[in-house]
This record gives structure tokens, sequence and C-alpha cells, in this order.
């Protein structure tokens, strides 16, 4: 197994998900099945190739980057923003204890 | 009216010459929606008093005689990971159930300002992580062609909406297929745009290095009427891109006679039907036939674009879909009582089983110890893998392949087994990676029944190639719904 029951729940932690005893099994025997799959990349020799995180600068047409004015503008209302909060309470997000105590 | 064939031109023509009114368009397309939808399910919602009052909006502009916009009064859908406000936006997710965007997207802001009517929200896998509109977590749509086999995904709804005449054009989003293989799977067109072509703002994201909007309409004219309102650079999308926008519709009928078109023997391999292959190489014949140069070509490390895909789309979505965390907007898991808790309860009820298990992959492939081996390893096999299309496009004008190795598969067929589901892209992820405009275009059927794809790629920001390609391809086929 490339991928252990402690990783799983490790990596759980990591991205705050939840997950029972059955969703850590079947998601410990899938994620070892794609990261399987996933070796093949090793098959390539990359010593000497750059890394791409995205394609747009490289293209002759694209911009290197988008730049703008540092300059204000009018955003969301204060009242659209909170208006699909789960406990919008003006003008706050409200949410469960931070810090046990 | 024929609701299966009618065309943004063949509209706009009843529309000026006074045949028919928008209203009355889209009330006929508003009722053939609430009859025939319960068959295949492509929406999600529908916001008939929006649709009403731009149709009525475009008929005092018809009175005035005032001159039309490109896309006066035409019916579309609009695929739910694309915003638009006041109308719900799900994604396909439960986390978003109720959420109501307090926005429009550019793509659909646009559409509306060219006098598109926009019916309604169309099913999808949840945030887009799919190839069957099955991850969806409010019901799957069904493929019109066979109840009984899915419609592809990611943009199934789009797709299925399109082939059924719920819709005369849609959009959808592709990040390594979701636009091209449910048009191949439906039988319409589906056009992704070079990355960059087309602002993403308003786009629920997915994975942002890969994420396009794009159309699907019944034929390539169509889909470049559409393009051409939704391309160029927006303010509120820095990743798109500042090139101009050529006049596509007038590209489209320049003679293709001398274009060169390349065959990547890497995509005729074994996993390809032989049925698709049948119809594919008929199509490829066809560019012969209209005096296109075909020629064989090398995109040699096919095979490793898979893997490279899923660990970059993945940790990119690890990382978007952080957001979900049940403080800012839509679900929050009841009765918690503290702050951790309530993340974990809210996305383990809010996310389904696929949109869980990309969200653990990508934050495997980033987490420390494995952020070297796996998601840097994959970004540099993403440079080989951009540098084959490059190297090829120095040979060729276009990339000529099946979209998807198969036809239409049943529900159900693959949802077993996540890995076999992500093989099938295997044609679509490369030029997503890569950055060049795809589109996949009908290529006749298989016995069954069941239509089949031809994928073409062009250099980037070529779109005008592409289409007019793909629109020769079309005429000279003759392929209909």
């Amino acid at each position: 197994m490339k991928i252990t029951r402690k990783d799983v729940e490790q990596v759980a932690a990591l991205a705050h998900l939840e997950l029972t005893g059955e969703e850590r099994e079947r998601m410990q025997r899938q994620l070892d099945a794609i990261l399987t799959y996933m070796d093949k990349l090793n098959e390539l020799d990359t010593t000497n190739v750059a890394p791409m995180a995205q394609v747009l600068a490289r293209t002759e047409s694209g911009p290197e980057a988008a730049w703008r004015e540092d300059a204000t503008r009018s955003g969301l209302s204060r009242t659209d923003a909170l208006a699909n909060a789960p406990d919008g309470q003006e003008p706050f997000f409200k949410v469960p204890k931070v810090i046990e105590r | 009216m024929d609701w299966t064939t009618l065309s943004i031109a063949g509209l706009r023509e009843q529309l000026r010459g006074g045949a028919v009114s928008a209203r009355q368009v889209a009330e006929e397309q508003l009722a053939r929606i609430e009859e025939r939808d319960n068959r295949i399910r492509a929406y999600l919602a529908v916001s008939p008093k929006r649709a009403l009052a731009q149709a009525d909006t475009i008929d005092r502009r018809v009175q005035a005689k005032q001159p039309l916009p490109p896309l006066a009064g035409v019916p579309m859908a609009v695929k739910d990971v694309i915003v638009t406000r006041g109308v719900a936006g799900t994604a396909g997710s439960r986390i978003l159930e109720n959420y109501r965007p307090p926005y429009d997207a550019t793509a659909v802001a646009r559409l509306e300002q060219a006098g598109a009517v926009i019916l309604g929200k169309t099913n999808c896998d949840e945030f887009a992580m799919g190839s069957s509109t099955e991850n969806s977590a409010y019901f799957p749509t069904r493929n019109p062609h066979d109840p009984e086999r899915v419609p592809g995904g990611s943009s199934g709804g789009s797709a299925a909406a399109v082939a059924d005449g719920l819709a005369v054009a849609s959009l959808g989003s592709d990040t390594g297929g979701s636009i091209r293989q449910p048009a191949s799977f439906c039988g319409v067109v589906g056009l992704m745009g070079s990355y960059g072509r087309v602002s993403r703002y308003g786009l629920i994201a997915f994975a942002s290095s890969l994420d396009h909007i794009g159309p699907f309409a019944r034929t390539v004219r169509d889909a470049a009427a559409v393009l051409q309102v939704i391309a160029g650079r927006d303010p509120l999308d820095s990743t798109s891109a500042d090139v101009p926008v050529p006049d596509y519709l007038a590209e489209l009928d320049r003679p293709v006679e001398g274009l060169r078109v390349g065959v990547p023997q890497e995509y005729f391999g074994a996993g390809l039907d032989s049925e698709v292959r049948a119809q594919v190489e008929k199509g490829i014949e066809r560019f012969r036939e209209l005096g296109c140069e075909v020629r064989e070509v090398s995109l040699p490390h096919t095979d490793y674009a898979i893997a490279c895909y899923y660990l970059i789309a993945t940790a990119e979505a690890s990382s978007n879909l952080a957001r979900y965390d049940g403080v800012r907007y839509a679900f929050r898991a009841p009765e918690t009582t503290a702050l951790e808790e309530m993340y974990r309860r809210t996305r383990r009820a809010g996310f389904g089983a696929e949109v869980k298990r990309r969200i653990m992959l990508g934050t495997y492939a980033l987490s420390a110890g494995y952020y070297e081996a796996y998601y840097l390893k994959a970004q540099k096999v993403r440079t080989l893998i951009y540098q084959d299309f490059v190297r090829a496009f120095q040979d060729v004008d276009a990339i000529v392949s099946p979209t998807s190795p198969t036809p239409a598969f049943k529900l159900g067929e693959k949802t077993e087994d996540p890995l076999q589901m992500y093989l099938a892209d295997i044609y679509t992820v490369t030029g997503s990676l890569a950055g060049v405009p795809g589109i996949s275009v009908p290529c006749g059927k298989t016995r069954a029944g069941l239509p089949v794809g031809l994928q073409l790629f062009a250099r980037h920001f070529d779109e005008a190639r592409l289409l007019q390609l793909a629109h020769a391809f079309e005429e000279a086929a003759g392929f209909t719904l």
C-alpha cells in the first residue's frame, strides 16, 4: 500500500474533511489505486524540465501578467455580501466558538 | 417551430421578418422544457421571469426597427457552475444548495447584452468534477439519444439541452473535457477556446489553470456566434488574455484547401472503440476530400496526460474548494459548538463522494513530503505535453482525433471505479493541459445510434482556424441530430 490509514486520516484533517470508518477504508483503497497509476510519471526524466503553473505566460500572444491601476472600486454592498451567510448578523459573519478555554 | 434544428441565424431571420416575436419563442421554448425535460432532466432551475423580461426587451427593439444584437432572442441555457444574479447557483452541489449569487458572470452578462434569453441553469457533475453528470448531488441527466446512457460530463445538462431542443445554445465549462466530451456523447458542437480566451469571472472555480467557459450549439456557425460575444479581455479576470478577437463568422467560410491537418497516432491505440475509430477515420477522409493535407504527427507524452491532469486538477481543486467552510455563504452544518468541528461537519455533509476524493487526492499531492514527487512532477510533465503541441503545430494547422474513446456509456457503468472514469478523458485532457483551443463536432453514429464526436485542436488563440475547419467538415459531412 502506498497510502496508509494514518495518511488518510492526516490528509482528511488537513482538508477539514470528516470521514466515517467505511469512507476511510474506501478512500484508502481508491487513492492507493489512483496514486499507483500516477507513478507512471516517474518513467519520465524531468531533470532539466521547468514546471508549468499555467500556460498563458508562455504563449506568444498571451500577456505576461495582467496589471491594473491600484485604484479603489466599489464592491458588493455589506447587505449583499451577508445575504448568503448561514449566520449573518450585520455587520458580521457569526461563527461558533474559535478558542476553547 | 422545429426546436431541434432551429439555429441562431434562422431565428434572427424570423424575428426580423416579424414571423415570430421573441416572447413567443421564449414561451414556446419554456413550454417545451416543461413538457419534455422530465425525460432527460437537463435543467436544475428555470428562470422564466428573467427570460421573458429579456424577450420583451428584444421585441421592443424589433418594433422600434432598431438594429438587433447578434444573439437577439436566442434561448440559451447556462451550466450551473456559472453564476447568474439571484438565480440558484449550486454547481451541482448540496453545499451551495441555497446560494443565490449576488452578481452575473461576465460571460452571462455579455450574452444578455447581445440579446440572448437565458432560460435557466443546467445540471452538471458536482463542481464540474466528473465525466457523466452522475456526480450531480441532485439527479443524473440522461442522454437524449438513449435515456439509459449518460450525456457525458461534466456539462451534461448543457449538452443534453441543446441536443433535445431545450435550448438553442448553451454555456458549459471545460477543465479536462467537460464541454467537448458531452458534446460528443450528445451529438452537438462543443467549443473550448484557448486558455484565457473567455473571461471566467463568475465561474465557480475547480482548477484555475485549466478552467474554461465555452459554448454548446447545434452548428459550428452558432458556436462561433456565441464565442464572438463572450471572447475577449475582461478586467474582472486577470487571466483573460489581452489578445484581439477576430471576426469568427467572417472567417468561417474561407476555403480550407491546403491547410495541414495532423493525425496523432497516439490517439488511435488501445482502448479506442472500433466503431468510434471507423467513424473518425471516415471523418479524416473528409478533410482529404476538402483538399486538406493530412499528415501523421506525434504527441509523444499523451500516455502521461491523465496522471498529469488528475494531479494538477485535484491539487488546484483542493485549494479552490477550501473556501466552502460554512462561514460566508451557503450551507453550514447545524448545531456545532466549535469552529473546527463546524468546518469538518459542513464539508462532510455538503460535499459528495467524488469531490471528497479529489480534495483528498489534491491535498495529498500538495502535502509536505509528497509535493515534489506528485504536484511538481506533474507540472514538469505538463511542460512536456505543452511542448508536444508546440512542436506538432510547426508542421500542421490543426490536430484531429476522436473526442472520446467510446460513445456514451450506461448510467452506473463506471461509477464504482473512479480511475476508469478518469481514463475516459484521455483525448481531451491533453489540449487542456497545453491550453490550446479545441472543438468537438458530430461525426456520425454507431450502429446503435449513438453519436460519435470528432475533436480538433488548433494553435493558441487560433480559434478562427479551428472553427473554419470544423465548419468545413460539418458542411461536407452533413450530419444532423
